[in-house]
């Protein structure tokens, strides 16, 4: 540990799993569906970690599934495999019985869908929330007080909807509410909201290369996020922050724009990064 | 004699109607039944009173212009299809505004009947225009033929005869009846009548007797030419979108075959309590007869506006994918399979040797997104990814093909619970080292 006089004594955060929650005869207020991306994709590990943080923070009783989790199977879903689906399903939603799970938050809109919408037919009937949701209402209710401050100081911002948290399932105000406790104004895309265009990664894409075309869809999308001459592109699903931060890349402007996800912004502000 | 030849006209042209219903429900009634039920009516009639009635997904501020177009011929359509039920009433009976007897409600019919009529007029000569000479980049598409031009402009010929015949019949009624007599009002014929006053009354009886039956043809002949082109759209359109899947956006259906076989490995029990259960014909859609019948009923009812293929992600990039050329391929392929399937039975299944994969490739597929921009945009509620996501699962499920990558990216959810090639054990790593101001934890 370095020495340095002036920074705050800090600490190392224990992230609490079901498995020893259980053990002690608790159960947690919420449980944190990290999903795959946040487990194990180097960018997204940071926003994983920025909204542990914030739980931390405002003090609530979370857990997460830990090494028990495994992928909800959405990407197999979409691309047809239906029996690894619903292999996958099947074996999370034992274990979330098993800890008689009731509410859960994520920070992907893919998880989020799938969790929601995909899982009650076979037998997994929780209250599913998405982290954009979550963390308008802690700053709704006070919980979560924040200000103009961290890594969007300054900048201007523009969000891109992921299709899967807008469209599929028309979250569009809760992102930009986020957003705008920040005492920031969003300068929309000119196809945001319902028309947004989708990054190009649903679907399964993430996993394959596009199909033969003129350009790839996450070029024609970063083109369109740069044309409102934002330094700051918000997402809040973990592929649109792959395909994002690919194209500021692509156009070499990675020094002047910076992609986030919503919890970092609010991490950021609160000084817990 | 006149109530006669009607009569004769009627019965023919109903008739032919009803055998081509039939034969298309014939065709219908071979696909799959659909995944949810038709239930919660109420929220489905507000549904189609939003959407079909209202046109609100043709009302959109960044087309405003054909919208509101779009919306005159049809709002205009429900008036005048009340005066076309009187005149088949007339006909029929022997009578003469036979609904006159409404006295206030039949002069708010027949003022926004003639209104309608001449708003209609102005709308087709701007719908030819935006085809002929603005040319919108959505009419322009591999998939988008002449015949496809054709069918659109004969349809709007024919709708420009149909108002300028029942202007023409109001006038004449105008002409032949004594002032006293006229029921209902008549704005913009009864400007005009004065200017034919000098006519003769054989002339007069012409102008009334033509309008009248050119009218009636043409309606009874549009009738039965709408369900032979893309226009079935007028017809199949409300129930299009009151029969709309209403379940959530995102939500694709769970295929049921599959839940009851992962049950029957997980737990012999189950298998013995679950009896024998007959084995799926086939997952997922390798032709028509594996679509659900709403999936068929989408593709009667699409008219080809391209809305949906305007807002692909996929197309606007140069891909393959047109996700209104889908539905143009299951309609193709339904007329050319549906006589044969019709008369198949279980013990003799109709086979022509080809699928709706010699229509629709695999690359169309593999270019969606899932994003959902084509379902958002359809203004009649066509859904185009249980389409897309029920081929790929024959692809996969079938014939276990798709991209390498995609394989690939199976065998890691097998193998590690990740789409990923990362070990399962490692899932958990991101926690190892997790540091903040200890002044900001509250616990």
């Amino acid at each position: 540990m370095s020495e340095t006089t002036n920074s705050p004594e800090m600490i190392q955060v224990q992230v609490p799993t079901m498995m020893d929650m259980a053990a002690k005869g608790e159960s947690p207020e919420i449980l944190f569906w990290v999903g795959c991306a946040g487990s194990f994709d180097d960018r997204y590990q940071a926003v994983t970690k920025a909204f542990i943080k914030i739980l931390e923070h405002v003090g609530i009783k979370y857990a997460v599934l830990g090494p028990e989790e495994s992928c909800t199977g959405d990407p197999a879903k979409r691309a047809g495999n239906e029996f690894l689906f619903q292999m996958q399903a099947t074996q999370n939603i034992m274990i979330l019985n098993g800890y008689e799970i009731k509410k859960i938050v994520t920070a992907c809109p893919h998880c989020f869908n799938t969790l929601k919408n995909e899982y009650p037919e076979l037998g997994g009937n929780f209250e599913v929330i998405h982290h954009a949701t979550y963390l308008q209402e802690l700053i709704d209710s006070g919980k979560l007080k924040v200000a103009e401050e961290g890594v969007i100081k300054g900048k201007s911002v523009t969000f891109h909807d992921s299709c899967y948290l807008g469209r599929h399932n028309d979250i569009y105000e809760a992102p930009r509410s986020v957003i705008e406790s920040l005492k920031k104004e969003i300068r929309e895309m000119k196809r945001s909201r319902s028309r947004g265009l989708c990054c190009g990664a649903g679907g399964a894409q993430m996993f394959k290369d596009a199909e033969k075309g003129n350009k790839e869809v996450n070029i024609e999308r970063t083109e369109e996020a740069l044309e409102t001459g934002a330094e700051v592109i918000a997402t809040g699903c973990p592929f649109c922050m792959t395909m994002m931060t690919d194209g500021v890349k692509h156009f070499q402007k990675e020094e002047s724009v910076k992609v986030y996800d919503i919890a970092e912004l609010i991490a950021s502000a609160r000084g817990l990064l | 004699m006149k109530q006669i030849i009607f009569l004769i006209f009627l019965l023919a042209a109903f008739g032919f109607f009803g055998y081509t219903i039939h034969r298309l429900y014939s065709f219908l009634s071979k696909t799959k039944p659909l995944d949810g039920k038709v239930d919660n009516i109420g929220a489905r009639i507000a549904h189609t009173l939003r959407v079909a009635f209202g046109q609100s997904k043709i009302l959109r501020k960044w087309q405003i212009v054909a919208g509101a177009m779009h919306a005159t011929i049809f709002w205009g359509f429900l008036v005048i299809t009340v005066g076309t039920g009187e005149m088949i009433l007339d006909g029929v009976l022997g009578t003469e505004r036979v609904l006159g007897f409404l006295g206030p409600v039949y002069d708010v019919i027949t003022i926004s009947g003639e209104v309608f009529a001449a708003l209609i007029v102005l709308a087709v000569f701007g719908f030819l225009a935006r085809r002929y000479i603005k040319k919108p980049k959505r009419f322009i598409a591999p998939e988008m033929k002449p015949s496809s031009n054709m069918d659109a402009t004969i349809v709007l010929i024919m709708t420009f005869l149909l108002m300028v015949s029942l202007l023409e019949m109001n006038l004449g009624y105008l002409l032949v009846t004594p002032a006293d007599e006229v029921v209902g009002m008549y704005p913009i014929t009864g400007a005009l009548a004065g200017s034919f006053s000098g006519l003769g009354e054989g002339a007069q009886h012409l102008i009334f007797e033509s309008g009248w039956w050119i009218h009636i043809v043409l309606v009874l002949l549009f009738l039965n030419l709408l369900p032979y082109s893309k226009h079935f759209h007028v017809m199949a359109s409300i129930p299009n979108v009151f029969l709309m899947n209403m379940g959530p956006k995102g939500k694709l259906s769970n295929m049921q075959s599959v839940t009851n076989e992962i049950k029957m490995m997980m737990d012999p029990n189950a298998a013995a309590e679950m009896g024998e259960l007959p084995p799926p014909s086939r997952f997922g859609i390798k032709d028509v007869e594996d679509a659900s019948w709403k999936t068929v009923l989408d593709s009667y009812t699409c008219t080809e506006c391209g809305r949906c293929t305007a807002s692909c992600p996929a197309n606007i990039t140069g891909k393959k994918l047109s996700p209104r050329k889908l539905f143009k391929d299951v309609r193709h392929r339904m007329t050319e399979k549906g006589p044969g399937l019709a008369k198949a039975t279980t013990e003799k299944p109709y086979d022509d040797g080809k699928s709706l994969f010699d229509y629709i490739t695999p690359e169309e597929l593999w270019a969606c997104t899932s994003c959902g921009a084509c379902v958002q945009e359809c203004p009649v509620e066509i859904q185009h990814i249980p389409l897309i996501v029920d081929m790929r699962r024959y692809l996969v499920m079938e014939e276990s093909k798709a991209p390498e990558a995609l394989l690939s990216m199976f065998n890691n959810i097998e193998n590690n619970g990740c789409p990923w090639p990362m070990p399962a054990s490692s899932r958990f790593d991101w926690a190892n080292h997790i540091e903040m101001p200890a002044n900001l934890v509250s616990r």
